[in-house]
């Protein structure tokens, strides 16, 4: 049993989804349907999206403190500079994909550490929110909108785009020979090098790719709220770490999973809505979702180190 | 003599700051040189604290960071103040409420990360959510002030010093003698270095960590303390800005993301230099978005200034 977990990592994360899925269906049976599923699931979009994107940078060896005030800056762009000048809308969009791999080069031709320098850009990308729309604001471009809202037959949108983004992000990332030296040069950058890779460029496109999630993370989220504000997404930086960690990722090595970071996303958007149906006070809500955090993490734990002492 | 002067890694964060200092007096002809100087070193005094508590733990080595600051010094701050309630004579029984409620916190990062094996990052990251929890059930919303002497101390001064900066200064001295004179500092370096090398001879590795923790936490707490009574109660956003400011005065302090070195005088230049940054900038009348864009901007800057000197030597 143990080792059977220890042997596919996904199963723990796909095992804590199902059971607050079934503990949710519990307390509110009535959920159990195409419209309560995509409720609960609705804002799960974008925080899969910013997971996959962090998911990235951890992938070699970094990390991103920046990602939140980053989607934030994209959810502005999207619902002022898209909305009213499609082609404006989609340069900048580019242009911060690109400045994304200008990040991954600095980091790296510089030996720079990532938590200082993404700590840094935060600043950047909230102080360009903030000159774009200094109060809340701006539309979602119709057809985001509409693309956020359609109602697929039998599965709801938000459980089609779950499965879409974990399909795709798992073929480029570990199907797909790319994908395999991008996971190399967090395991032994090094080695990669030696192999005849050029690492600088492996790293601007693990950026560039955490650049284009989070730009797509931050389309999604303005499509579903309408409106845009500086600060919408703050809270993203730390739910995208936790989603790829939930999602059985490990900070070094270059051991992550696209299916098990959707998975970790979704299981943090479903204890949100876990939490509003236990009727807790409002005071504790979020202390409780610290603690569920805990407890998955610490299920992670117990299969992991059993098999270390057996083996 | 220069050039061990030079290189000196804390010295740039105080040349920047002196950089920021005359860059505000430019443009007031020499106004108010004294009054920014008081500024800087009683805002820059509350950074310095918790950016102290943030260089031990990074100092602990890779990996090692304290994301729950902003929540301790919050729950610090609304406890003590509710203890107190605006009663006088109550201030040393609020400080022993605070720096209660920092040792139980650091001691749970501690227990997160050392029994569940949790990374830092994610063990302080949940915990702090648990322990911003608690601040808002405790606090309720209400806005207590602080009793008044108390309120006189954090706001007043003493031979022309914030005592703010009085407190942030016999803290400093304090972590400079522990990690310079004392074998505890000997050990919290050395286990920065190299864990395993560390615990191969003999040091007690897990007991420097959990000290670390709980010191972080405590830092964190008087430093929740001071600014309740600062600013006349307890907020619960009044962590949120020292997150950020707790990492980067560290770096921009001069020492080493990947562990092992530390440095004390740094964090404070890096901690006046962040308040008179924003100065600077707010006296050029800039609007808010370009003020944050050239505070991100100026950390890069500083931190890619200091790597290329580091690869050139």
């Amino acid at each position: 049993m143990t080792r059977l977990f220890a042997r596919h990592r996904i199963l723990l994360p796909i095992l804590s989804l199902a059971v607050l899925l079934a503990a949710t269906f519990y307390m509110q049976p009535r959920a159990m349907s195409y419209f309560g599923v995509n409720l609960l699931f609705n804002l799960a979009v974008p925080i899969a999206l910013a997971t996959v994107a962090q998911m990235m940078i951890i992938m070699v060896n970094d990390i991103d403190l920046s990602l939140g005030a980053f989607v934030s800056l994209v959810a502005c762009v999207t619902a002022t500079f898209l909305h009213d000048t499609p082609v404006l809308g989609v340069l900048i969009l580019a242009g911060l994909i690109a400045a994304y791999a200008g990040l991954g080069v600095l980091i790296h031709r510089f030996e720079l550490p990532a938590i200082v320098v993404t700590l840094g850009m935060s600043f950047v990308w909230g102080g360009l929110a903030l000159s774009i729309l200094p109060s809340p604001g701006g539309t979602a471009p119709p057809w985001i909108r509409s693309l956020m809202t359609v109602k697929p037959p039998l599965v709801p949108m938000a459980v089609v785009a779950a499965v879409l983004i974990a399909a795709v992000t798992h073929f480029l990332i570990i199907r797909t020979g790319i994908g395999t030296v991008l996971r190399g040069v967090g395991g032994n950058a090094a080695s990669v090098a030696r192999a005849g890779w050029p690492v600088l460029r492996l790293k601007a496109l693990a950026y560039a790719l955490a650049g284009l999630f989070g730009v797509l993370a931050g389309m999604a989220l303005v499509g579903l709220t309408t409106s845009a504000d500086a600060n919408i997404a703050l809270r993203y930086t730390l739910l995208s770490i936790a989603g790829v960690i939930l999602g059985g990722g490990e900070f070094i090595g270059g051991k992550v999973s696209p299916v098990g970071a959707v998975i970790g996303a979704l299981t943090l958007a479903l204890a949100a809505s876990f939490l509003s149906f236990l009727r807790l006070s409002p005071d504790w809500q979020i202390g409780a979702q610290g603690a569920i955090l805990i407890l998955v993490l610490t299920a992670r734990l117990i299969f992991t180190r059993r098999d270390e002492q057996e083996g | 003599m220069l050039s061990t002067v030079i290189s000196r890694p804390w010295i740039w964060s105080w040349v920047a700051a002196a950089a920021a200092f005359v860059m505000v007096m430019a443009l007031t002809q020499g106004r108010g040189a004294g009054e920014l100087a008081y500024a800087a070193l009683s805002f820059g005094a509350f950074a310095a604290i918790v950016g102290l508590g943030q260089m031990l733990v990074i100092t602990l080595g890779p990996g090692n960071v304290d994301l729950s600051i902003p929540a301790v010094m919050t729950l610090a701050g609304t406890l003590s103040l509710k203890v107190m309630g605006s009663d006088p004579n109550t201030a040393a029984l609020g400080l022993l409420i605070a720096v209660a409620a920092g040792v139980g916190a650091g001691l749970a990062n501690f227990a997160l990360i050392y029994l569940l094996r949790l990374p830092p990052i994610i063990a302080t990251l949940s915990a702090s959510l648990v322990f911003q929890s608690i601040a808002i059930w405790s606090n309720r919303g209400l806005r207590i002030k602080p009793p008044a002497g108390l309120a006189d101390f954090a706001t007043g001064r003493t031979a022309g010093v914030p005592n703010v900066a009085l407190v942030g200064i016999a803290l400093s001295v304090i972590v400079w003698l522990v990690l310079e004179r004392a074998t505890f500092g000997r050990w919290l370096l050395a286990s920065g270095q190299n864990l395993r090398a560390a615990r191969l001879a003999g040091i007690p590795v897990e007991l420097v960590r959990a000290t670390t923790y709980v010191t972080v936490a405590v830092f964190a707490s008087i430093a929740g303390y001071l600014l309740a009574s600062f600013s006349g109660g307890a907020a619960l956003n009044m962590g949120q800005e020292y997150l950020l400011t707790s990492i980067a005065v560290v770096v921009i302090g001069g020492t080493s993301i990947a562990g092992g070195f530390s440095n004390v005088p740094g964090v404070w230049g890096a901690s006046l230099f962040m308040f008179l940054v924003v100065s600077m900038l707010n006296s050029y009348g800039l609007g808010a978005g370009v003020r944050m864009m050239l505070t991100g901007l100026i950390i890069i800057g500083i931190v890619v200034a200091a790597s290329t000197r580091r690869i050139r030597t």
